[in-house]
């Protein structure tokens, strides 16, 4: 399951990350790990980018990016 | 490694969002420089303080980031900042680490990475203010772990902590810097992979031990690492061919070996960083575990505001509230300076007798600058409005809220805050662009940025609108005059994101785009910092268009005053045989179709230097025309002005909206031209510019003039 299948307002675990190697990069750095806990809040209008809950903060990504980390519930 | 400790600098470097800038302002006051632009926290800011014994002090803020690996312009400038220092380039005699203490695990990861660097660092640990009083943290034990000088506990917007912030700066370049060791445990697998980068980086560049393995860790996370050393000096050192392959190779073994044993390089030092960084917070007793389940208040007003449709309405609504102040609450500041300029224009006109001297004053210089003068209220009034919406963090919703949309169109969501900084100046806009990390995107921002309808045209829009569109009410509510400025703003937006879809068909730029952006909590904005921003941002608008109008105001004086002739002699106004007049003329029939004469051509060339100067041009040249010993009024002049053989006006409303959409969309302000080339680094881009923004503008006015004329508004 990837985070593009989470539903707004569920909790999961980051897995792992497939595909862009940028992408990654910038997650970890961030502290989005595979084990840490986050929270899907909302997508945005239009069906846009998704805001998510990790660690102390909020932060968006695109729901294509979204679709490169894996987590479970 | 020794480095110069006893520089007394210091660098100010952290997350985005982690209240930097208040910092900076708080200890530097208004003692700060901006070099060139006015921009968003992209340019290089130094200020300067003074610690309790009176001995002076500098500051240089450093753009948000949140490692030491850039992917952006924005972060790269850190990255080549930091290699500079550590490769003994003036360095910092200290590098404050400013924190947001609500948020301390990612956050903190820099700090460690600044730690490793062998110049002390000192937390600055802000926002102390929103933190809950149960929440005790053990300062000293947290230092000591970290390895670095001191944690100063601070508030920003409440103003304390600053203080003993100095007083630790002040202390850690006063005493001798004590290395301590790498801190994160790295197992006998790992260490051994990393040992031959770490000796290449301890014998060749003469890192300690603790960089050589900062850096070797980094150097097999990040591909990225190795171009930085590229073409590199460090020590007498220099990087060359042999030198890089040797690293490059390396690398690649390392990285080889680390895929053998199943660990994951590409994550590798966020993963050791992180995991010893959270086992330091726990044993501070820092609760790691958040409540994300929790909503907290930015949550719950997010609720609205970036509701699926409320959100949008609300934005709109706002934009809408924005222009609509930037004309009502300016105009009476505006007629003070209105009437200031006129009082001090006829007290020279007293002081100084009549002659060329007089002439030069009155004429040239105070009618130039007093034109521009006049519209900084609504420059003003329009950068507080965009510092204030960047300070809540709202503009960081509304890039997410766009973002679809900007991507439909071939932008970003980033895109947004470079866009609207464009309506107050196309130059901190195109900048602030830098934020944005694919180059594609970038460029195409770029492209249309300057067609955003910048404030210095909005002197020229109000100008033309205030003497030739009356100031009737359209369907019983709208102000006519507020409705034309509305529809000029619009024309210029929509078109631009028009072009925009048009070039992200064209360009074809390698490089994939991402989105990962932190929706900052909302805060009340630091009142004094908003206009500590403002005001430094308006000084700087002023000394630069100040600086180019009174060059162009005095030398268009001069060609509009010269040759002299003998007026007894000739029945007509000198300014008629000048050779401003020539070169007008010569221009008019290029500009006829457009509605133009050849005083809105001299206005147009000068333009060239920057939009506003149409205004004082015009001033320069009806003061120079006109008889009477006085400063006129540049609206009057200009609708009483009469063709001098068919005697009809010569300015009608045709002709100023075919004016002002030349104006939406003419490539005008050289300053913007020399701002693209350096950020694109080749004159390609900006000519292409001009060349298409003026195409624009001629085909647009043309349209309008001919198709009014045919319709009867003539
Ligand atoms: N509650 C609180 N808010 C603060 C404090 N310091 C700064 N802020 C607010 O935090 C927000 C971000 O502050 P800035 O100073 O713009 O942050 P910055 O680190 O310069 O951010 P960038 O410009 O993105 O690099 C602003 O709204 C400030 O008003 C503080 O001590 N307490």
């Amino acid at each position: 399951m990837t985070l593009f299948d989470l539903i707004d307002g569920e909790i999961a675990t980051v897995h792992s990350f497939t595909g862009d190697m940028e992408l990654e990069s910038r997650l970890v750095e961030m502290g989005i790990l595979p084990g840490i806990r986050i929270r899907r809040i909302k997508t945005a209008p239009m069906n846009g980018p998704i805001e998510l809950k990790v660690r102390d903060y909020h932060v968006s990504l695109r729901q294509d990016d979204a679709r490169n980390i894996l987590i479970q519930q | 490694m020794t480095t110069a400790v006893q520089s007394s600098w210091a660098a100010l470097v952290g997350n985005p969002n982690s209240g930097k800038t208040a910092i900076f302002n708080l200890l530097t006051g208004l003692n700060q420089k901006v070099s060139n632009y006015p921009g968003v926290t992209v340019e290089k800011k130094t200020g300067q303080t003074r610690f309790a014994d009176g001995s002076k002090f500098y500051l240089l803020d450093l753009p948000g980031t949140y490692s030491l690996t850039a992917q952006s312009m924005d972060e790269r400038i850190v990255t080549e900042q930091v290699l500079n220092w550590i490769h003994g380039h003036e360095p910092p005699g200290v590098i404050v680490s400013v924190v947001d203490a609500t948020n301390l695990s990612r956050n903190l990861y820099l700090t460690t990475q600044l730690a490793d660097l062998g110049i002390p660092v000192v937390v600055a640990l802000n926002m102390m203010d929103m933190v809950k009083d149960e929440i005790k943290i053990d300062l000293d034990k947290l230092t000591n772990d970290l390895g670095i000088a001191a944690i100063v506990p601070m508030s920003a917007i409440e103003k304390w902590g600053q203080k003993e912030l100095l007083e630790a700066v002040q202390k850690s370049i006063d005493t001798a810097f004590v290395e301590n060791p790498f801190p994160i445990f790295l197992n006998d697998n790992i260490s051994k992979v990393l040992n031959p980068l770490e000796e290449i980086f301890k014998s060749q560049l003469r890192y300690n031990e603790r960089l050589a393995k900062a850096q070797a860790l980094r150097l097999v996370t990040r591909q990225s690492t190795l171009e930085i050393y590229d073409e590199m000096s460090v020590n007498g050192f220099t990087a060359d061919e042999a030198f890089m392959n040797t690293l490059r190779d390396k690398r690649q073994a390392a990285v080889d070996l680390l895929e053998d044993t199943g660990i994951k390089h590409r994550i590798m030092e966020a993963t050791l960083r992180y995991e010893w960084l959270d086992s330091v917070l726990a044993a501070a007793k820092i609760n790691i575990d958040p409540q994300i389940a929790e909503a907290n208040y930015s949550e719950n007003l997010d609720r609205l505001l970036t509701h699926k449709w409320v959100g949008p309405a609300i934005f709109v609504l706002l934009l809408y509230f924005i222009f609509q102040s930037i004309f009502t609450w300016a105009t009476v500041p505006m007629d003070w300076i209105n009437r200031g300029v006129g009082w001090v224009g006829n007290q020279v006109l007293n002081m100084i007798s009549a002659g060329m001297l007089r002439d030069l004053i009155v004429e040239g210089i105070i009618a130039g600058v007093g034109a521009i003068l006049i519209f900084l209220p609504q420059i003003l009034i329009l950068m507080f409005f965009m510092t204030i919406l960047e300070d809540t963090g709202y503009m960081a919703r509304v890039a997410f809220m766009m973002d679809r949309f900007m991507t439909m169109v071939g932008l970003h969501g980033r895109s947004v805050l470079p866009l609207m900084s464009g309506y107050a100046c196309a130059i901190p806009g195109i900048m602030s662009t830098r934020t944005i990390d694919s180059w594609k995107e970038r460029l195409i921002t770029i492209l249309i940025l300057p067609l955003m309808s910048c404030s210095a045209r909005l002197p020229v829009y109000t100008l033309m609108i205030g003497a030739f569109i009356p100031a009737t009410k359209v369907f019983g509510v709208l102000n006519l005059q507020g409705l034309t400025l509305v529809v000029m703003y619009f024309l210029g937006t929509t078109t631009a994101f028009i072009l925009a879809k048009v070039f992200s068909l064209f360009i074809k730029v390698e490089g994939k785009s991402s989105f990962v952006m932190e929706l900052p909590p909302y805060r009340t904005p630091l009142w004094w910092s908003v206009f500590h921003q403002v005001y430094i941002r308006g000084k700087l608008f002023v000394v630069n268009a100040g600086k180019i109008i009174l060059t162009i105001s005095i030398i268009l004086w001069f060609l509009a005053s010269f040759p002299k002739v003998d007026e007894s002699t000739i029945n007509e106004n000198p300014i008629r045989t000048s050779y401003a007049s020539k070169i007008g003329h010569t221009i008019e029939p290029i500009i006829e179709p457009l509605g133009f004469d050849w005083k809105l051509g001299i206005g147009l060339i000068t333009s060239f230097a920057a939009r506003e100067v149409l205004v004082s041009t015009m001033a320069t040249i009806y003061n120079v025309e006109s008889e009477a010993d006085n400063v006129v009024q540049l609206k009057d002049a200009m609708k009483s002005d009469k063709h001098p053989q068919t005697g009809m006006p010569i300015y009608t409303p045709l002709v100023a909206i075919s004016l002002m959409v030349f104006f939406v969309f003419a490539a005008q302000c050289m300053a913007t031209f020399a701002i693209v080339r350096n950020e694109t680094n080749t004159w390609k881009w900006p000519l292409f510019m001009i060349i298409y923004m003026n195409g624009l503008a001629y085909g647009a006015s043309f349209i309008v003039y001919q198709g009014g004329l045919i319709l009867g508004f003539g």
